[in-house]
């Protein structure tokens, strides 16, 4: 297939562009382990419960700051990065090449959910040297790369449609973080539920993706009970995305 | 598709913003291996013919092909054979030039070498820095590059060498006559009159969304066969024929408009030297590709008022 063989040609430059960005080479990998850091010595040395359970925050932690990795490579990443291609038209001029709009998108799409992956396993290992996690071995690690794999294709398309709605590359990362940084607030990513959450907070963890895609990775780490509902919900999100992406995306500078 | 059909057809192409009528009914034939300027003020509607033609903007009527493909139904299959120069484009800043090349080079069918394209605009000194690193006529000359290494049939141009050096613009010059002598057709849009005189073999003069003139720049506007100008400067006290008197200019020259240049100048070379007068620099000027623009496009900019 010409349209396989021209995304995998195309990643190779995605990535090598990617790495020689510093900016977004930094974020992505250092800001996770950052948090990562800073949240266990701020809370790591308090136990909360999850259903029945008993948990160290340390090890809640790996789980949530996987999460919060994975959602930065995939959905801030595509979303600032797409808005300064535009920007700077490279967009347009991809656009006026015989290169599929699928072919490069998909090279985007595909590159964001490797480093998504490689930065999940990154915080993993780190975790797990460091705080004592424990790593999901037989079938939850198999629906833990299910949840992975799903969750970053979903934030992806949800980047892409984000990226419609951004005028222009001062904004990327403002609008960006508007969005993301809420939700994942109020889906316990940086602070953990307790018994006295209000219930608006709750309803609001049910209805967005964040809290099942956190779901799905805590139930890796923590041994809670897996539940294929959250990846569902995540998936519709992200098809949802998608559907947003194809009717608004844009590759002119100017909205036309 | 027979050998003598256009590259390029349009006919009675209009689009509209919002009610503003942008382009109002233009025609257009360019043929292959023919270098084509579209000269024009800004907002004449340059830009929206060529991105109609380049399949980046939807037309609200007529028709339009390139190659024969209708661009907004079958861009894809017209785009392996069409390179564009945008006003403004990017290219990835963190790859180097070869890189950036290579990568374009890989989108197309029948691609042209990297390298040679690189040599072609004249970046090989810089083909291993990193876009982020190059100068503005650096960038636009990889522009070019990036244009020409799917070996396109048709360049777009549009104001290619805004911004370079004199003696880059007459590389990029070059080139583009190079490609032309390979049978490819140019379609290019310019605002430097000399870059129409030197590369075009027929211009088209754009205003207020209509063509206003089209011809070789040699014949536009019937430049061959307008009035020209007979300008001289006698010594003081001494009174040229009444009939070559014309007026006077704020230097104290002559400036006699004659339809009929040879025997006016015969009648004035023979009375100075019947008289022994010195005619202090003489010359005789046809109006320039750039006075026959400002002369129709102002017309159009009064019609439009």
């Amino acid at each position: 297939m010409n349209a396989l063989r021209l995304t995998g040609i195309q990643i190779r430059y995605v990535n090598k562009a990617f790495w020689r960005n510093p900016a977004s080479a930094f974020f992505t990998f250092v800001f996770p382990l950052m948090f990562l850091v800073i949240f266990t010595s701020l809370l790591g040395h308090f136990t909360i419960h999850v259903g029945s359970k008993t948990i160290n925050t340390s090890t809640y932690y790996v789980a949530s700051m996987s999460t919060f990795a994975a959602i930065s490579a995939c959905f801030n990443n595509l979303a600032i990065g797409i808005a300064f291609q535009r920007e700077e038209g490279v967009l347009k001029r991809v656009n006026g090449t015989p290169l599929p709009a699928a072919a490069y998108l998909g090279a985007r799409v595909l590159h964001a959910v490797l480093i998504s992956v490689v930065l999940v396993a990154i915080t993993a290992v780190f975790g797990h040297l460091t705080y004592q996690a424990t790593l999901p071995t037989g079938l939850p690690l198999l629906q833990f790369i299910v949840m992975v794999l799903v969750g970053s294709a979903a934030f992806c398309a949800l980047g892409l449609a984000l990226s419609g709605a951004i005028p222009n590359a001062d904004a990327a990362a403002p609008v960006v973080n508007a969005v993301a940084l809420p939700v994942e607030f109020l889906s316990g990513i940086f602070i953990a539920f307790g018994n006295d959450t209000p219930s608006w907070i709750l309803w609001i963890a049910r209805v967005f993706p964040v809290r099942h895609f956190a779901l799905g990775m805590q139930s890796a780490f923590l041994g809670t009970p897996f539940s294929w509902t959250d990846v569902l919900i995540v998936a519709a999100w992200g098809i949802g995305g998608m559907l947003l992406a194809v009717r608004y995306f844009h590759w002119d500078p100017r909205k036309s | 598709m027979s050998d003598n059909s256009p590259a390029v057809r349009v006919r009675g192409l209009v689009k509209s913003y919002g009610g503003v009528q942008a382009v109002r009914g233009i025609d257009l034939d360019i043929h292959p291996g023919e270098i084509f300027a579209l000269l024009g003020p800004n907002g004449a509607g340059k830009t929206t013919t060529v991105e109609i033609l380049e399949g980046y903007r939807r037309r609200d009527g007529g028709e339009v092909t390139v190659f024969g493909f209708d661009p907004g139904r079958e861009r894809a299959k017209m785009l392996p054979r069409v390179g564009i120069v945008l006003q403004q484009t990017g290219v990835d800043r963190y790859l180097t030039v070869t890189e950036t090349a290579t990568m374009y080079a890989s989108y197309y069918p029948k691609p042209r070498s990297p390298a040679e394209v690189v040599d072609l605009v004249g970046l090989t000194e810089k083909r291993n820095s990193r876009v982020t690193t190059l100068s503005g006529g650096q960038l636009r000359r990889l522009d070019m590059a990036v244009a020409l290494v799917g070996d396109p049939d048709l360049l777009f141009l549009d104001e290619p060498t805004t911004g370079f050096d004199p003696s880059a613009r007459r590389d990029a010059w070059e080139v583009v006559k190079n490609l032309a002598s390979l049978g490819k057709t140019v379609l290019l849009t310019t605002h430097y009159m000399d870059e129409a005189q030197y590369l075009a073999d027929r211009v088209a003069v754009i205003a207020a969304g209509r063509i206003v003139a089209e011809g070789t720049p040699d014949t536009l506007g019937n430049r061959d066969h307008a009035r020209a100008h007979i300008r001289y400067r006698v010594p003081d006290g001494t009174r040229p024929p009444d009939e070559l008197a014309g007026t006077a200019d704020a230097s104290g020259f002559t400036v006699v408009t004659s339809a009929d240049p040879v025997r006016d100048l015969h009648r004035l070379t023979g009375w100075a030297l019947d008289n022994e007068v010195e005619l202090d620099g003489l010359e005789v000027t046809r109006p320039s590709l750039e006075d026959v623009y400002l002369s129709l496009t102002e017309d159009a900019q009064e019609v439009k008022a």
